[in-house]
Parts: structure tokens; sequence; C-alpha cells
């Protein structure tokens, strides 16, 4: 049963129940034609039809990228590409899910790298092959312009490539589509990982705080509130004073005790 | 596809109040929180953990006697997946010093660590290393990183009253703690924090805290940790095997009563496999995919409570089980996004939770567990929820994220969260513009096994950190808190079940003794169950499709 089911169960409103449901449009997973409910997405509407998913299943929110899946539709050659459980199905839609792609991934130690082109054609010296055609792009199920961040890996831009590559899921549709054979999404983590350890400055702050708390600093204060009773507790609780919610970075509270 | 005209006709009142909401935010006016008497009433009143028949007493293992969710129970009382009498010891499949079972964040966290304890380490997952809660966090992180208006003090505070002062005070105090170190081990990995251009980071406030200590990666914050760890892993792939599909079922001890290991599942060839180890990680996560009181869920597939059922059988007590996670904002329109999580820094970002008419009824910064039963509240008791399209019976509120924008400038929310700006934008919903309707969700699991801040527990050699663990939290988890528990207790159980290996004699003749006690207990308290646990993966085939699948018997829900 379905969490959508069991959910639905709840409410006495059997005529909900998916099982039973009348809104069916035919889909052909590898092939294979079965009958699903309109509204559901693909990952669903795989188990819907019988199956119990061990690959090609993680999060089941969008974010985790175990659920590529390419697909086409009745009438055009078009090869489309999504998520499972981001997609809704559509009738007559040819699928096939992809849960793994042996995409070529460089080991390297983060702290010897050097933010520049060079480093990043060391690693992945395939980059020099991208013939710009945008399948990548194309196929990307987040819309992330990945053409655009691989032109800034191969120009040394690494904190664009960053940012552009940001939101990538890592579901590895743009390796399996890529005729140059890059692996993508790995080169977009090392950009980003370079960026955030070598490009962007330091929190400073976090390092003051980390040598505070090595002094010891807060001992006694959480020492002692370890050792209240309940009662006190509740009542530094409920009297602790309230950043605004507008408040400017700079906020202070009013006593110094305890900082 | 987006809003039905008449949701987009209920919107309407919900723009008819936003300008007063909006210019009484920006006047630092808010809508009044409950005081702690008035919480109380409203958790016993309408919490799904104060209903009829949620809990149920254990009769069985460390903690007989006490009351846990139904569901949690019935992994507690079953029987292991294998039998004690048909398994071969002597045939040991992989020798490791720390074995690590979850490849979520607090394991991946822990076999970096461990390594450089200097430990040769085995990951092993039930699914792909990373596909895990830790991946869906997408809120924050908490740390008291800004010392001019912060401290481990208030944050101590805050996460005491979240959890209603029922936390372990030493695990607390080792979080708030450990906190900011975290935040630097992460950044100095490279985690992509949101910065200000002088490096200082951006933070926001969470539900229940006094200062805005929420640090954050867009709406992908544990994505960005998640993969960041696990890039790492890889690159220690010399000391770091990662055995992915394989599942672990059941600990093994030696004839000392030291954790040596545990029996792994391979779920593509159905084997199974031993792992000799001289210390193990229990990092399995969540119980989401329970479906407590079957309510959806917006934890991963994998979410089924497996460290929970093998530590348990094992001897570890467990706490704070009683007390499931009901996040307050889970998508419940369109229909394919059901039960998704909406992350609560929306509501950190300004947006009011509005009902029908338009109307706040609800603080929206308030503890998750208030917030929620306000939120069922006001659809059960109050009646003015607004009623889901296509699913009679079904209610849920409204989440004005259109309000950021109004405060924050125009494309604050499309910059502050992407990936769920991208999701409606496909069901065609700008969230720039139109509110979100919501329902509470199940999120988390607050209590789990038994353990001491440096992740140790009971039995020696056997360590636990993350969300199978339980008491950091108390009877209620802020947000912000999840990603730091498991990078916190992941690191520390790394470099202590890292100490322990290196500090380990030779390891004795193993045993799988405690699972045929087990199973004698079961018998003499009267328990008869085909039932198997751990779960590993439910069981969402419809009742049209059982019906037709004729073997003869199926172990579990795993076919």
């Amino acid at each position: 049963m379905s969490a959508v089911t069991q959910q639905l169960m709840e409410t006495d409103e059997l005529s909900n129940d998916l099982s039973i449901r009348t809104d069916l449009i035919p889909i052909f997973i590898m092939g294979k034609k079965y009958d699903v409910p309109s509204t559901l997405t693909i990952q669903k509407a795989l188990e819907y039809a019988g199956y119990q998913l061990i690959r090609g299943c993680g999060c089941r929110g969008g974010i985790c990228g175990a659920c590529a899946t390419v697909y086409r539709l009745p009438g055009s050659p078009k090869i489309n590409v999504g998520l499972a459980c981001q997609t809704v199905v559509q009738p007559s839609m040819y699928l096939a899910m992809i849960p793994f792609f042996p995409a070529n991934r460089a080991v390297y130690n983060l702290d010897e790298l050097k933010p520049d082109a060079q480093t990043i054609l060391e690693y992945y010296p395939e980059l020099a092959k991208c013939m710009g055609c945008n399948t990548c792009t194309k196929s990307c199920p987040m819309e992330i312009p990945v053409m655009e961040y691989i032109s800034a890996a191969i120009r040394g831009d690494i904190e664009k490539a960053a940012e552009i590559s940001m939101s990538c899921v890592m579901c590895g549709i743009c390796a399996a589509r890529c005729p140059a054979e890059l692996g993508q999404y790995n080169i977009g983590i090392m950009c980003r990982r370079i960026t955030g350890k070598h490009i962007k400055p330091r929190a400073e702050h976090v390092w003051e705080m980390i040598e505070k708390i090595n002094s010891g600093r807060y001992e006694t204060g959480l020492n002692e509130l370890i050792n209240s009773e309940v009662q006190n507790l509740r009542k530094l609780y409920v009297e602790r004073q309230m950043e605004p919610h507008t408040g400017p970075e700079e906020w202070k509270p009013d006593s110094n005790s305890y900082l | 596809m987006g809003y039905t005209p008449e949701l987009l006709e209920l919107i309407k009142r919900v723009e008819k109040t936003r300008p007063q909401r909006v210019a009484r935010k920006k006047a630092g006016e808010e809508f009044p929180a409950l005081t702690l008497d008035e919480r109380k009433v409203r958790l016993e009143k309408y919490h799904p953990d104060y209903r009829d028949g949620a809990l149920r007493e254990l009769k069985v293992g460390p903690s007989k006697g006490y009351s846990v969710a139904q569901e949690i129970a019935d992994q507690f009382e079953a029987r292991s997946r294998i039998d004690p009498d048909r398994i071969d010891l002597n045939e040991v499949h992989y020798e490791t010093d720390v074995l690590v079972i979850g490849g979520g964040g607090a394991g991946t966290a822990a076999a970096l660590m461990a390594e450089e304890a200097g430990a040769r380490v085995i990951i092993a997952t039930k699914l792909r290393h990373g596909d895990a809660n830790t991946m869906m966090a997408e809120g924050g992180i908490q740390a008291a990183t800004k010392s001019w208006k912060d401290s481990p003090y208030f944050h101590y505070l805050d996460v005491m009253g979240g959890g209603h002062f029922e936390n372990d005070p030493l695990l607390v105090k080792t979080m708030v703690l450990e906190a900011p170190k975290v935040i630097g081990w992460l950044e100095d990995l490279g985690c992509m924090f949101n910065k200000r251009p002088d490096g200082k980071m951006f933070t926001l406030h969470g539900a229940g805290t006094c200062r805005k200590r929420m640090h954050y990666a867009g709406d992908m914050t544990g994505a960005e940790i998640m993969r960041t760890l696990r890039d790492e892993a890889r690159n220690r792939m010399k000391n770091i095997g990662v055995l992915e599909f394989a599942p672990a079922v059941e600990l093994l001890l030696d004839e000392k009563g030291s954790c040596s290991g545990a029996v792994l599942y391979n779920l593509e060839t159905e084997e199974y496999f031993l792992v000799k180890a001289k210390s193990v990680i229990m990092a399995t996560g969540g119980s989401g995919r329970l479906h407590m009181q079957n309510f959806m869920t917006t934890n991963h597939y994998g979410a089924t409570g497996d460290g929970l059922a093998m530590g348990y059988r094992l001897g570890i007590k467990v706490r704070f089980l009683h007390a499931t996670q009901y996040h307050p904002t889970g998508a419940v329109f369109p229909e394919q996004s059901e039960g998704l999580l909406i992350t609560e820094k929306v509501r950190g970002a300004g947006a009011n939770l509005v009902n029908i008419d338009g109307e706040q009824f609800v603080f929206e910064r308030e503890p998750r567990d208030i917030e929620s039963s306000s939120i069922i509240r006001e659809c059960e008791k109050v009646r003015k929820g607004i009623p889901v399209p296509g699913q009679k019976g079904k209610f849920g509120v409204w989440l004005d994220s259109p309000m950021i924008d109004l405060l924050e400038g125009a494309g604050t929310v499309e910059r502050e969260f992407p990936a769920k700006f991208i999701l409606f934008k496909r069901y065609g919903i700008d969230i720039s513009q139109l509110p979100m309707l919501i329902y509470p969700t199940l999120h988390y699991q607050n209590g789990g096994l038994e353990y001491k801040p440096d992740c140790s527990t009971e039995i020696p050699g056997f360590f636990v950190a993350g969300e199978v663990g339980g008491g950091v939290h108390g009877a209620n988890r802020l947000m912000g808190n999840s990603l730091l528990d498991i990078s916190v207790f992941g690191r520390l159980a790394g470099q202590s079940a890292g100490m322990f290996a290196k500090d380990r004699g030779d390891i004795g003749a193993l045993s799988v003794e405690h699972v045929r006690q087990y199973h004698r207990e079961l018998e003499t308290e009267g328990i008869k169950t085909d039932r198997v646990s751990p779960m590993i993966l439910p069981d969402y085939t419809t009742p049209e499709v059982k019906k037709r699948q004729w073997t003869t018997k199926y172990v579990g829900s795993l076919r």
C-alpha cells in the first residue's frame, strides 16, 4: 500500500483508494504495458504496477538523484529525462530507469589543490573533449545549464562552475548522454569543494568561537544549567532575550552574561 | 496543472490579509506565542502521540514495560531474519577495524574520523551511499558561532526548551560545544554555506531559537553536507570501503560479549555475509517509513528503523521512542508532491501559517510539536482548514511564502529556496506569488538507542550515532539540530570507535547467542508472530496486486 493510500484509508473514503481508481492510463515500463492512475509520479506508478523498488529509489523527494529516468512519448523521437519521484506519468510513455551509471571520478586531496584551470584539467583531462553539443543541459532534470558550468570549469572560472552546479543532485543523466564521455557531476562537486575551501573567504567568526570554546569559556555557564532544577531552567528559558526577526546582523543582547 | 479554480479563489482571502500581516512583521509585532502551560495543553489535546492506541507497552527486551509507538513495538516484537542455528560463524567474508552500519551523514562522518584515527573502515548501507535523511534536510544546521550575540549557553537553553526539559543534559552540552567545530570542519571540507562577501556566514532563526544561528546552503543544506562528506569518503577509498545495497540485519558478539561485527544481506543476490570488526557504529537513522498511525512521511525510502531493532536485540535500552516528530509543513497539494517536506526555513524567513479565511492562528516559530498540534487543531477543532481537492475528508492550511519577497525583497524566495521553487514550478505553482497548502507529516524519530556523550553504549565495541540514538533532543527536536546531531555524534563515534579498535586485542569466537536468547524471551512472553525485523524496505504493493501474488510464503515485507 502506498503512503498515499494508507493516509486515505484512514479517512474511510475508500473511493479514493488507488487500487480501485478509474482514471487509468497506459504506460510502458521497459516496454511492458501497465495501466496506472494518471496523477501518479513515475515512481508511484511503478509501485502501483507491482514493482518493489530496490535500486532507483532513495529520498522520494527530488534531491538524492537515485531515480534517473529516460522516456519517450509516442510520435516523437525525442528522449526525455526526469527523476522518477518528481515526474508525472503521461499516456503511452515508454520509460526505463538508469539507477547507476559508471562515470569517471578522480581521486584527489582537497588540501593540495590550487584553484585554477590547470588543476581541473589535470584531474579531468577529458574536459578538453567537450564539443559543446549542449546535450548535458538538455538532459538535466534540475534544469541546470550543465554545459555552462563545464565551460566555466574549462576556462578556470571555478567559482562560476560551483555556483551554476549548486543544485545538482548527481543523478548522472548528463554523463549517460554525453558523447565526450565526461562525468559532469563529479567535475561539478570538485569545483564546489575547491570554491568552498580555497576561494570563498573563511568565516572567521566560526574559528574565533572555536577558540573561545577551547579556552573553556562556557564551561561554568553550561554546568550551572546542567545542575539547575527544571523550575529554574524553565524560568531562564522563558526569560531569555529573543533576537528580533528583522534585527541587523550586528544586534547585541542587553546583557553580556554567558556570551 | 497548478492550483484548481476553487483554491485560487480561496487564495484571494490570503492575499487580502497579507499586507497587514507583512506590516505587523515589519514593525516587529509577532503573533503571541503560547506559554509553557498552554503548550502542554495543546500537545495533550492535539498531538498524534497522545491519541488512544498510539503507544504500546513493550513485553520483551531491555526496556520491557516502556511504551513506544505501536509500529516500533512491532519491530521489537519480531524474530530475526536469520536462523541462529543455520548461520556459519566460521566463514567470515570481510574483516575490518571499524564497521559503520548506515551510509548517511552520521555514518559517513564517523567513517572519516575513524579513518583519521588510523582505522580501516567498511561502510555497509542499504541503498546507495548517501541515500539518507541527511540528504533531504533542507533548512540548516544550528551552531552558536557569533560570539557577540550568541553562545553555547543559549543554544543549550533552546535545545532543552524544545525538548520539554527532558533531554539528556550531558549529550546536549556535548552537542552545543561541538557545534561550532562542526561548522569549521565542514567549511574546511569545502561545504558551500551561504556567506557574505567578507566570509561571514548568514544565519537565520529557526522555531524555538532565541538567536539566529541556523547556517545554511540554500534550501539544500543536508544535500550539500551529505555530498561533500561522501565525496571526501570516496577520496579516501583506500581505507574506507563502501558496500551498497547490503544492509546489516543482525549484530555479532564475541564470546566475551563485545560487539564484533554484523551479518549483512545482499539485496540483489539474497546472500548473507559476515563482517568481523573490532568496533561497530550503528548509524541507520530513523523510522518514518514505518508510517506511524498511517501518516504520510518526509523520510527517505530506507528509513525503517533497522538499527533500533538490531540494537534492541543486542540489549541496548531505548528512550524517547514514545515521542514521534510530525513536521508542521508537509505538502498536501498537488498529489504528486504529497508528504514532501517544506523546510521550516520558510517560516524562519517570516512566512505565516493562515487558515481558510486568511487568518493567522499560531506563531510560526513555535517548536515543531506545538506548531503541528496547532495545525491539527485548526483543521479538526476550529474547522477552518482548506479542503484538499480530490481528497474528501482531508484538510490543510496555507503557508504564506509570498510574504518573504515582501519582507526581504523580490527574488528572495527563488534565491533562498531554489529546490522547492523549481519543484513547485514543475507543477505550475510559483511559490513566490502563491502560498503552499500544507499539513503535518511524519518527520523524525525523536528517541532511540541509549548512548553516552562519546557515543559508546552498554555493550563494549558498540557505538551509536545520529537519529537511531535517543536523548539529545528529549521529546522534541528543534530545526537545525538533526544535521548538527549527525555531524557532532557521527564525528565522535568515529573517533571513539577508531580508538576502541586500536586498543582492542584479538576478537574471540563469534556468537549470535543474544539472538537465540531474544527468541526464547519472545516465546516465554507468548509472542507468536511471523514478523521479522529489521523490515529493510517498506511494501507499497497495492491490495489488487497482492491478491495475485500467489507465492507460498514471503518473509517480512521484502519479496
